[in-house]
């Protein structure tokens, strides 16, 4: 057989096709559009199906911690009368560290019960030990493939860390130097080995979040009375969004205002081998989040779960200082160190609490282990020694890549607003290269997609040559 | 030499610069894709030899021999010494200086 790269990649479509157990075919439409909630349906389990065996896996009902001093602290610099409680689910105390144990339960579930004997994961962040302990649990081989090294062999500690545990639940782990061709050894490895893809965009890897959601939604009930009036997730590929709003709509009627929070690496290239290890967060960035939300479906599989432009209401970015120092703030003021790149969503709801008034509620949806190259003493020290400049000052002057700016007082930890508009201007963009011509259902379709409505669409649409079907 | 069965990391290039992607920055575009894979070591070899592994899957790869007994190194740092100027603006903003006792 022909392994070349172009080879390859020419046959993915079937590789991916008999990795997953799911004819995508099937739920195409018309030129753009696809029946999202038939492929998630078809996967055949309902949130209480799902929560059970999260439960038999030791996945799952983490405990919502208020965080009252970080709380006490922001209304410091609130206005008077605001600043919202914080809380977190500390879904660190997963099995493997984070929430990522809800995605990979389902993969590797669904993989045992269609009679895989492995699975498979590319993933360079904490999915990678959430797959490698749940195939654990179910007997299954698992292989883990990181983009982890620039091309001097020199690892970002995180994702060492990373390794490190998938090794420690016994994957097999394959590093690899900087580049989006981890794909082409990703199809490869599915090929030769014949084992399950146990991707983060799968049905699975985005159901399996729904849980989390509907905790959050109970969890509030039980603690405070009432739900809460925002969420914020940290957003890489929108799986992680898009599962915990699905699982909040499932549970309350009432609204919750979903907030995406990303790391702003502006200016970094993703696939340079010299940005690779000027950067300290290596998930929960924008180079992901904004991407994959203008083309979800740039994913490693054909039609992409997480669809996070139809949930979210605010995606807002805050800087790698100001994260490392609500990490510390965390372990200081709070006495729980976690890891930094699952407090994202924490640093910017210290912003967004002094948003809203004092009874209101807003909870961090995660947290993620911590140790040894995955902590900020770590990341901060390894960017110092990559000739990072680590500060304090106005974090809004950070530039990633040159320097790390510490927050000088709490006041300057402020989220920065994207403009949801303009990403959803381009997410209907890039859905038009696709096609020459649309009908009404993709117009539907991209309605729902962004959350908006047929007169916006077509306002948009008309903007371009492109033929409308009746 | 290393022996039979050890356990090893061999390195073996996946994609040399001109057969990587067309689309890649500059920096990555000059090197190689390279892989870095751990296993038992299917034959006596020496550092450096082109060799041949089992993986911990069953799977065979080949590549230069890297290291026996390959370990995990990493730590959490030099010393940051802004990590305790973090925790005194936070403790002096909330509980009011440094003479709060």
């Amino acid at each position: 057989m022909n392994n070349s790269y172009e080879a390859v990649m020419a046959r993915k479509n079937s590789i991916m096709k008999d990795s997953v157990g799911i004819d995508y075919d099937k739920f195409e439409g018309d030129n753009i559009n696809f029946d999202y909630e038939a492929m998630m349906a078809d996967c055949g389990f309902t949130l209480d199906e799902v929560r059970k065996i999260q439960s038999d896996y030791g996945v799952g009902n983490t405990p919502l911690k208020e965080c009252k001093n970080i709380t006490a602290l922001a209304r410091k610099v609130s206005k008077p009368g605001y600043g919202a409680r914080i809380f977190i689910k500390d879904e660190a105390l997963n099995d493997s560290g984070s929430f990522k144990a809800r995605r990979a339960s389902m993969a590797c579930f669904q993989a045992k019960k269609l009679g895989f004997k492995g699975v498979i994961a590319a993933t360079s962040g904490n999915y990678g030990a959430a797959v490698a302990s749940q195939a654990a649990k179910h007997g299954l081989k698992c292989i883990i493939v990181q983009e982890c090294f620039d091309s001097k062999g020199i690892g970002q500690p995180e994702i060492v860390e990373k390794a490190r545990a998938c090794e420690a639940y016994g994957a097999e782990v394959i590093q690899l130097s900087v580049g989006p061709e981890l794909f082409y050894k990703f199809l490869l490895l599915l090929e030769e080995t014949g084992y399950f893809n146990a991707s983060l965009y799968t049905p699975y890897g985005v159901m399996g979040i729904e849980s989390l959601g509907a905790e959050l939604i109970e969890d509030s009930l039980k603690m405070i009375g009432k739900i809460p009036d925002m969420v914020v997730c940290t957003n890489a590929g929108g799986g992680n969004l898009t599962g915990t709003a699905r699982g909040i709509v499932k549970t309350t009627s009432k609204k919750v205002q979903i907030v995406g929070a990303s790391v702003n690496l502006k200016g970094l290239h993703m696939a340079s081998d010299i940005d690779f290890n000027l950067k300290s967060f290596t998930t929960g960035h924008t180079g992901f989040g904004l991407p994959f939300m203008i083309n979800p479906d740039r994913s490693d599989v054909p039609r992409s779960a997480g669809r996070p432009l139809r949930y979210i209401d605010r995606y807002v970015t805050v800087n790698q200082g100001e994260v490392f120092f609500m990490t510390e703030t965390l372990t200081a003021l709070e006495g729980i160190e976690r890891g930094p790149a699952g407090n994202t969503s924490l640093a910017a709801a210290f912003s967004l609490a002094q948003e809203l008034k004092e009874d209101q509620v807003i909870i961090v949806q995660e947290t993620e282990y911590t140790g040894a190259g995955k902590h900020h003493q770590a990341q901060l020290s390894f960017a110092r020694q990559n000739g990072i400049d680590i500060f304090f000052g106005n974090p809004k002057e950070e530039i990633p890549g040159k320097n790390i700016i510490l927050p000088k007082t709490v006041d300057l930890i402020k989220i920065q607003e994207l403009d949801l508009d303009q990403i959803r201007k381009k997410y209907i963009q890039t859905q038009l290269t696709k096609t020459d011509s649309l009908t009404k259902s993709d117009i539907e379709f991209l309605a729902i997609e962004t959350n908006t409505n047929i007169p916006y669409i077509m306002d948009e649409i008309n903007k371009y040559h492109i033929a409308v079907e009746d | 030499m290393i022996k039979k069965y050890s356990w090893v990391q061999i390195k073996k290039t996946i994609l040399t610069p001109d057969e990587r992607a067309k689309s890649l920055p500059e920096p990555t575009r000059k090197v190689p894709l390279l892989m870095w894979v751990k296993g038992f070591l299917q034959e006596d070899s020496e550092i450096g030899d082109e060799v041949k592994i089992k993986t911990i899957t069953g799977r065979e790869e080949s590549g230069i021999l890297v290291c026996e007994n390959p370990s995990f190194q990493h730590n959490y740092g030099n010393f940051v010494p802004e990590i305790l100027e973090i925790d005194k603006i936070v403790k002096s903003e909330l509980f009011g200086g440094e003479t709060n006792e």
